[in-house]
């Protein structure tokens, strides 16, 4: 086993120091050493997004990152994204868009969302589709997932009557011929 | 009094997700997220080969790596791991050989296990699987299907033939139909196809993940399963372990599709490892682990022969096919193909119909359900091949699915397969669907393309198509020889504050579950959506329930929760007449209360509850206790159909095709959570599209597994998909009382054909006929080339 190295990271708010062996991924410290496990492990390659994190702002896939790199530096997690008991507006919109199913690419969905607005804080929809490329998501064929992002950058407020109100959403109920 | 009226009906109604909170905040509880004192972790030696003789494992060297507490081989647990479980014998017959969950002598397929590391971190086990040293005599190996069929190379040495077993239906033999052979010799057309469905990976987005806790009174599993009841009994029987002493949860599970329907070897192993240890065991996979090992789908070879009369009226279908059930077979593996058995006819009133099915092993991984389960090979080959027969008979390929499909006041309507469909209306969704799409539209955009000889050329796929879901009738599978029946369990609990607990014996796995069964209770007992918990995926929670695959939740386990609910109302009754010193026969329930007829006198549920936990002033003999349960067992399959409609854009300079335009109407009957329905068909459609021009498991002639990552498994990503245009039409199904029909598949099933025929719609009028999936730019772009240098016969 290598020598491990001490880091100082702050994840989420909280300051952190650690030993860390230089092998280990951003992702197994998040997951395994501060037990950040909504941050989650969807593949090897660095295809899927699942455990996209900010890093000093901007978001990186931290399964391609080893922990040593995060020294010094300042982690934003899905842990860390809802402020002062409320949900961040990407959040929200995603549970009201109907934005996730299984919610495995979620946390990575959301991560990269916040950051593919914060480079462009009014988006098309094509560019919104082109900036969460390097998400995967099995469930939801994606249109949910981009009318959320789209309803942030659109400044939709939404309320709390628990009942969707994405338009698109709720389809037109009428029997069309039906005896 | 509790105020427990709700004004607007909960069903039909958009409800938010009961489910979201967690997962969009990170407190989510996946498998991998799980620690418990003293876990250990595993990693597996697989085999690099894909058709092997194990001739020595040598362990002594990871034994000895830093961390590694116990390493174990195949022989090492021979005696103990008994063989994986096909539950789906679908011939007396049928051969299997022995499926070891770490393989003893020999191996069938690259990425099958020989040893297991045991070790104190996952790092440290995944370190010493080079250190197992494994001496293996390379055999043959046949991974192509048709030549596997010729049993030139067989895929086990233990077979001597890669049959497993032929299953045929016949319609004349069946007193269903006429002979198909007759009626496609008396034929003015014939048109005659091979069609290939590729080979498929499910490619849930959570890897699976197992835990198993083998100290105190019960070995505890938890899993990334879709199916926690069916994998409890399955490990009773394949371990001998009294089930009573198993208990497996299912936390959340990050997708399934089929894909985690399955008694895993790695479930199995992790069972031994805990038991030998004696400590908590975890594993999970890799996603190249995943993609390498967890089964298959599709993988089939579709020979077919559709006749006619040159008015476009269908005499028979005649349908050969060989399924490619892998190295060995799962856990419904070789029932897959079955199912689609009843599907190749879809909509249409087929007077004769012959289906004829070889399962054959090859030396790639097993294949098993995977969303639709037979059914999208099915529908696929009967639209491809109508829009063949169209083009043939020079007919509009609408004008001539309209000339053979059942008219809606033909219902219920009996196939030439045998089954009663009981409801739908083909005309409705497809007028709907023509409209929303603008067909006339785009058809003369078609021709002006054409005639200009425009480089990007349009194309109009049509896939109409319905499915058999809700399953199942237990009779019907027991006919069929599937080892289970189909029935769903669900139990409903009152509590003393008034609040309801719904115990489900389906297990959700993103499909919201917990949403619609609270709206359907909400609705039956008038008790608020807030406040009812509901519970599923653990055998100690719900110890009934045969889980979620088939679209079979709602129309199957939402009716066992109804019945449920429904016997909480009728033993509360009692105790409310007794309550208000009224004859039972004189109250009804309304909006969660009693009420005497004629008066304002009324006693709500929650009161009751309460009265009943306190159990001061019960009539005679009757037990504290509202909590019911009820078990459901379907009399027919639900019938969901629907039109899809693809305007495809090919750029014939470089073969890419692109969707244009996607309509989709569905009618999945009575919808308890529109914005669920709508969310399930997205997702479905995405797996279809995929299947039509993205995704194919690729294996090279030594038998390795080419796209083995997500590098070259090409999983659609946000800009691969397009905006979908969704509506329903609404046909209520009668096989059960809440009307609904299932709508998990829906999508998956119809957008394959739609895509494929529209592509090749598109470039028909350049010499193509037919193009195999996935329809990558490479494909198409090589399709037209050798159109031009053909003339265009293929």
């Amino acid at each position: 086993m290598a020598s491990s190295k001490s880091i100082h990271v702050e994840v989420d708010g909280a300051a952190y120091t650690d030993d860390v062996e230089p092998r280990l991924l951003l992702v197994q410290y998040l997951r395994e050493r501060l037990g950040k496990t909504g941050t989650l492990i969807g593949c090897d390659t660095t295809n899927c997004g699942a455990c996209t994190v900010h890093l000093d702002g901007e978001s990186v896939k931290s399964c391609t990152m080893f922990a040593v790199q995060a020294d010094g530096r300042k982690v934003t997690t899905i842990e860390g994204m809802a402020q002062n008991g409320k949900l961040a507006p990407l959040q929200e919109a995603f549970h009201q868009c109907h934005a996730l199913q299984c919610g495995f690419c979620t946390p990575g969905m959301i991560m990269q969302s916040a950051s593919l607005l914060k480079e462009n804080p009014n988006p098309t929809e094509t560019e919104i589709r082109e900036g969460l490329e390097g998400n995967l998501c099995r469930c939801t064929g994606y249109q949910n997932i981009v009318a959320a992002v789209k309803s942030v950058a659109d400044g939709v407020e939404y309320g709390d009557s628990g009942v969707s109100v994405a338009e698109s959403l709720v389809e037109d109920a009428e029997s069309a011929g039906v005896s | 009094m509790t105020a427990t009226a709700t004004s607007k009906p909960e069903v039909g109604t958009a409800r938010l997700r009961k489910e979201d909170a967690h997962l969009v905040t990170g407190r989510s509880r996946f498998t991998d997220n799980m620690v418990l004192p003293g876990m250990l972790h595993l990693a597996m030696v697989r085999s690099p080969f894909a058709h092997a003789r194990i001739l020595s494992v040598d362990t002594a060297a990871a034994k000895g790596s830093p961390g590694v507490l116990d390493v174990f081989t195949g022989a090492d647990v021979a005696a103990e791991q008994g063989s994986l479980p096909n539950a789906w014998p679908i011939t007396p017959d049928q051969k299997a050989p022995a499926h070891p969950a770490v393989a003893v002598d020999e191996v069938a397929f690259a990425g099958e296990i020989v040893a297991v590391i045991v070790a104190r971190s996952a790092a440290a086990a995944r370190d010493a699987v080079e250190l197992v040293d494994v001496d293996y005599e390379e055999l043959p190996v046949v991974m192509d299907l048709e030549e596997a069929y010729t049993d030139k190379v067989l895929a086990h040495t233990s077979l001597e033939s890669n049959k497993s077993a032929t299953w045929v239906f016949d319609s004349a033999q069946a007193g269903t139909g006429t002979d198909v052979d007759a009626e496609l010799a008396a034929s003015d057309v014939v048109v005659e196809r091979t069609m290939y469905q590729q080979r498929l990976i499910p490619a849930f987005m959570e890897p699976r993940s197992t835990v198993v806790d083998p100290t105190g009174q019960q070995i505890t599993m938890w899993s990334a399963t879709q199916i926690p009841h069916i994998l409890r009994l399955m490990l009773a029987l394949t371990l001998g372990i009294p089930e009573s002493k198993l208990r497996v949860v299912a936390p959340d599970v990050g997708g399934g599709f089929g894909g985690k329907l399955q008694v895993t070897p790695e479930e199995v192993i992790t069972v031994l490892a805990a038991r030998r240890m004696g400590k908590p065991v975890k594993y999970t996979e890799t996603r190249s682990e995943s993609l390498q090992a967890a089964h298959h789908g599709r993988a089939q070879v579709q020979r077919l022969r559709l006749g006619a009369t040159k008015e476009g009226i269908v005499t028979g279908l005649h349908v050969d096919l060989l399924a490619d059930m892998g190295a060995y077979l799962g856990l419904v593996t070789s029932g897959v193909p079955i199912l689609g058995a009843f599907m190749y006819n879809s909509i249409y009133k087929f007077p004769s119909y012959r289906f004829e099915c070889h399962n054959v092993f090859t030396n790639k991984a097993w294949t098993d359900a995977y969303r639709g389960a037979g059914r999208p090979e099915a529908t696929f080959a009967i639209e491809r091949m109508m829009d063949e027969l169209a083009v043939e008979l020079g007919m509009d390929p609408l004008e001539l699915r309209e000339k053979n499909w059942i008219k809606h006041e033909e219902f219920p309507f009996t196939t030439v397969a045998g089954l009663e469909y009981d409801t739908g209306n083909y005309e409705a969704a497809t007028q709907k669907a023509v409209e929303l799409f603008d067909y006339d539209g785009f058809r003369a955009e078609q021709k002006r393309r054409r005639d200009s000889g425009d480089t990007l050329q349009l194309g109009i796929g049509i896939s109409t198509f319905t499915e058999m879901c809700g399953l199942a009738p237990s009779r019907v599978l027991g006919s069929l020889s599937y080892g289970a029946g189909g029935w769903e369990h669900a139990q409903v609990r009152m509590l003393p504050t008034g609040h309801v607990e719904v115990v489900t014996g389906s297990s959700a796995h993103g499909q919201g579950h917990e949403t619609a069964w609270s709206q359907l209770v909400a609705d039956r007992l008038g008790v608020p959506f807030e406040n009812i918990e509901v519970l599923h995926g653990d055998t100690q929670v719900s110890q009934r329930g045969l889980d979620t695959y088939g679209s079979r939740s709602l129309s199957v386990g939402g009716m066992a929760v109804l019945a449920a609910a429904d016997k909480v109302i009728e033993k509360a009754k009692v105790i409310a007449a007794h309550l208000m010193e009224a004859s039972e026969e004189d109250l009804e329930f309304a909006n969660g209360s009693f009420t005497v007829k004629g008066t304002d006198q009324s006693t709500a549920l929650g009161e009751v509850a309460l009265a009943v936990f306190a159990a001061h002033n019960l009539p005679d003999g009757v037990e504290p206790n509202l909590d019911s349960e009820a078990t459901f067992d379907p009399v027919n399959f639900s019938y969901p159909h629907g039109t899809h409609l693809a305007a495809m854009e090919v750029d014939t300079e470089t073969g890419e095709a692109r969707i244009l335009k996607y309509v989709c109407v569905d009618d999945v009957g009575v919808v308890v959570n529109p914005m669920l329905v709508e969310g399930q068909v997205h997702g479905g459609l995405a797996q279809g599209i995929a299947q039509a021009l993205y995704e194919e498991a690729v294996y090279d002639d030594a038998g390795t597994l080419v796209s083995g990552s997500f590098v070259d498994y090409l999983v659609p990503s946000a800009p691969d998909l397009p905006h979908y245009i969704t509506a329903r039409t609404e046909t209520p199904a009668t096989s059960n009382q809440l009307g609904a029909k299932g709508v998990g598949e829906a999508g998956t099933i119809a957008s394959t054909p739609a895509i494929v025929n529209g592509v090749i719609d598109a470039v028909r009028h350049l010499g193509v006929k037919d193009i195999k999936m996935p329809c990558t730019p490479a494909r198409v772009w090589h399709a037209l080339q050798e159109a031009k240098t053909t003339g265009g016969v293929q």
